[in-house]
């Protein structure tokens, strides 16, 4: 009975601007065994999950664009300028994706925006772009919880069956696992988001945003391997970063000013480098963040983790993550740049979800909000 | 606490020593996240124990580990020296004299109401406590909400429908986090499965030996309960009476803020509400006898403070999502073809400089 669908999305709750459009098949189509069509590199290539009985569909996702804002090193980017960027670029990247594509406007269903949580004044261009194409393309609008995207998308593309879930980007970090058709948040951060901790140190180290200060500092910290001392605030299920934040940047402003003559404290011959604190700082919060997982995953009982959200990219992370999973029988799902990173496709796919269970947000409804709980989105596509 | 797990090969490998060539099997208790917990013997056979190992998590950078590893075991057994009342932490300096005032007032004030530390040793990453008889309280309450239902028949449960005894037990719990917080110490994981029933009539099991029981029949190695009784000396306690320990400081602070002491009766309030949805009404009992028990440390104004900043916990516990209304006006575009094309939205408020002076050109619809 339920036809193909297709649903656009709009993402850009912080400095990157996303547009996806994806292709939900019917439920008539028989779910195929793994494509060999080799997807890696294609942006509208076929994702198969292991087949199971209760996964996600199969998605197709037929365009995936994003372009990001860059602030120079040294800075931050501001809800202001990031909004004009979004504003300047959001036509152009519709216009790319439907090209992309090659749909028609017939067959779109609905178009999806991030309803929220996240930067203010950014989240408004792209609701405003939203409520736009609703009005001239006559579509019905679905307003997404911006977490429950990254979660939805993580799950569609590794197939990953019900993991405690580790979200951790520039202005989240939560411990997530799904339980009576809520995201329940078990563990979260309690001032800043990690993401956020390491875009700061970052600025304190002049170290470049391009792509991203994250990337920038797990490259720098392959080559350090000097561990400092370090406030370790994990609180319960909960963890805290600016402790750790204020010490870090304290420690930069001494590199800056020691001009090499601070020594390795073990040996006293070796400098300490830019580097070294990269890597006191990754093996730090990492280890936080692996904690307070496998905290969830014992209190739950389960052995998956999933890691969604820019900082989880971090292959580091990832590592560390996977030998925690290992070790107590489990595994670790995770995704690449294309998913973790902010994007629309995962907007487009999260909403179109909640569509088909008929939800929708009315015109007069479709505002825009810096905070807005994960557990908040019931989460009636899943039993 | 969960159900103990059969000891698997490669756990025996990871036993420190003294315990990996330990004559008495270790039978696995509970299994955390954070720590493996075992029944055993220490220093003699006749002293039962529980033994704490956290074991080296290779996910973590070597330092780090041991660093956290060795602070938190002597975290936990500071906090555990300095309630019992033990060693030189009981009045300064190695005298063991009581002192009247200080009893019940920080050092020594819950001796018999947690674990007495037995030994440690922070490198091999394990500490060991003395063992408690019994049950947890949270299979108490499951038996006193069983009896509920039952109608209070059954043995040792007076009370319309068992509720007085539950009542009681619940003013027992209240009391004594109020003991525990009047001495400067924060639980910190607050649940009932972190509190023990210790059956009044058990004498301190001080001997494997001399119960008749047969002393060279192999231990079992697979429990079924975690109250484990390896030969009772009472009945199976059946009533919800006895003394309520406590146990599991393995994330306990030293503190006195009221905040800390609020937010360690929020972490039970939810604890205990999802564990025993039955009882959830009942739960004002505990925060009764916390401020007004005759047994609690925090009885009248100190623990009046902290039941008012338990209010504010509540509100603060889930950070409010603001789902604000913010409505926008898009005009028609003069001098522009796509006028018609600009949505027009009927709103009373403007906002900030997103639109002004932006107009969007859309694809057409063709």
């Amino acid at each position: 009975m339920h036809e193909m669908r297709i649903a656009v999305g709009l993402e850009g709750s912080a400095n990157k601007l996303g547009v996806g459009i994806i292709l939900h098949p019917s439920h008539d189509t028989p779910t195929d065994p793994p494509s060999p069509h080799d997807s890696a590199h294609s942006d509208d290539g076929a994702f198969h999950p292991h087949s199971k009985q209760h996964s996600s569909p199969p998605v197709q996702i037929l365009a995936n664009l994003r372009h990001t804002f860059l602030s120079p090193p040294g800075t931050g980017f501001l809800p202001k300028d990031t909004a004009a960027h979004h504003r300047r670029w959001v036509v152009r990247l519709v216009r790319q994706a439907m090209k992309q594509a090659k749909v028609r406007l017939e067959d779109i269903d609905c178009i999806c925006y991030t309803k929220g949580p996240g930067m203010g004044a950014p989240l408004g261009s792209v609701a405003i772009a939203a409520r736009t194409l609703s009005q001239l393309w006559d579509k019905p609008l679905v307003g997404v919880n911006h977490c429950v995207g990254h979660i939805e998308m993580g799950r569609a593309i590794t197939g990953a069956e019900n993991p405690v879930v580790l979200y951790v980007s520039g202005g989240n970090t939560q411990v997530i696992a799904y339980s009576a058709q809520r995201y329940r948040i078990f563990g979260e951060a309690l001032d800043v988001a990690v993401g956020n901790c390491l875009d700061r140190f970052a600025r304190v180290l002049h170290i470049s945003n391009d792509p991203a200060p994250g990337y920038n500092i797990e490259q720098l910290a392959k080559t350090g391997n000097v561990l400092l001392e370090l406030p370790y605030a994990v609180k319960g299920m909960d963890v805290s970063f600016s402790g750790i934040l204020a010490r870090v940047e304290e420690m930069a402003k001494k590199l800056e000013a020691s001009n090499g003559s601070w020594l390795d404290p073990e040996t006293n011959t070796s400098p300490i480098t830019k580097s070294d604190l990269c890597f006191t700082l990754q093996e730090t919060v990492f280890a936080m963040l692996v904690e307070i997982t496998e905290r969830a995953m014992a209190h739950v009982g389960a052995a998956q983790v999933l890691i969604v959200g820019g900082v989880g990219c971090n292959e580091r992370l990832q590592q560390m993550m996977g030998i925690m999973a290992e070790e107590r029988g489990g595994s670790v799902y995770a995704t690449d740049e294309r998913f973790c990173i902010d994007n629309g496709i995962m907007i487009a796919h999260a909403g179109l979800l909640a569509h088909k269970m008929g939800f929708e947000t009315q015109l007069e409804d479709s505002t825009f909000t810096q905070r807005f709980r994960t557990d908040e989105v019931l989460v009636n596509w899943r039993d | 606490m969960t159900e103990p797990i059969p000891l698997s090969p490669s756990a025996h490998d990871r036993l420190p020593i003294p315990f990996n060539t330990s004559p008495e099997p270790l039978v696995l208790i509970a299994q955390g996240a954070e720590s493996l917990l075992y029944k055993t013997v220490f220093l003699s056979l006749s002293q039962p124990a529980a033994l704490k190992i956290r074991p080296v998590k290779k996910w973590r950078h070597p330092t780090l580990d041991k660093r956290l590893t060795r602070a938190r075991i002597l975290a936990e057994a500071r906090v555990l020296v300095k309630l019992s009342g033990e060693g030189i932490a009981a009045g300064g300096g190695g005298r063991k004299v009581k002192d009247p005032k200080r009893e019940g007032e920080g050092v020594g004030g819950m001796r018999g109401l947690v674990p007495a530390v037995l030994g440690l040793d922070w490198e091999g990453g394990w500490l060991v406590t003395e063992w408690i008889e019994g049950g947890t309280i949270k299979e108490a309450i499951y038996r006193g909400s069983r009896a509920r239902t039952m109608g209070g028949s059954r043995v040792g449960l007076s009370g319309d429908d068992g509720v007085e005894e539950l009542r009681g037990l619940l003013r027992k719990m209240g009391e004594v986090v109020g003991k525990l917080h009047a001495c400067g110490v924060v639980h910190g994981d607050l649940t009932t499965s972190n509190m023990m029933l210790r059956p009044l009539t058990t004498i301190p099991d001080k001997s494997f030996e001399s119960d008749g029981h047969d002393e060279t029949s192999p231990q079992p190695s697979v429990a079924a309960s975690a109250s484990m009784q390896p030969q009772p000396t009472t009945t199976p306690n059946d009533s919800l009476s006895g003394d309520l320990v406590l146990i599991d400081f393995g994330l306990a602070t030293q503190s006195v803020s009221d905040e800390d002491r609020a937010v360690d009766l929020y972490v039970l309030e939810r604890a205990f509400g999802s564990t025993h949805p039955r009882e959830e009404e009942l739960f004002a009992c505990v925060l009764h006898a916390y401020a007004h028990g005759e047994g609690s440390g925090m009885k009248g104004k100190p623990g009046k403070t902290v039941i008012r900043k338990l209010e504010d916990v509540r509100m603060r516990g889930r950070k409010k999502s603001m789902l604000g209304r913010v409505d926008v006006f898009i005009g028609k575009c003069e001098g522009c073809q796509h006028g018609p094309l600009l949505a027009a939205f009927r709103q009373h408020l403007l906002i900030t400089e997103i639109l002004v002076g932006h107009h969007y050109h859309w694809p057409a619809m063709a």
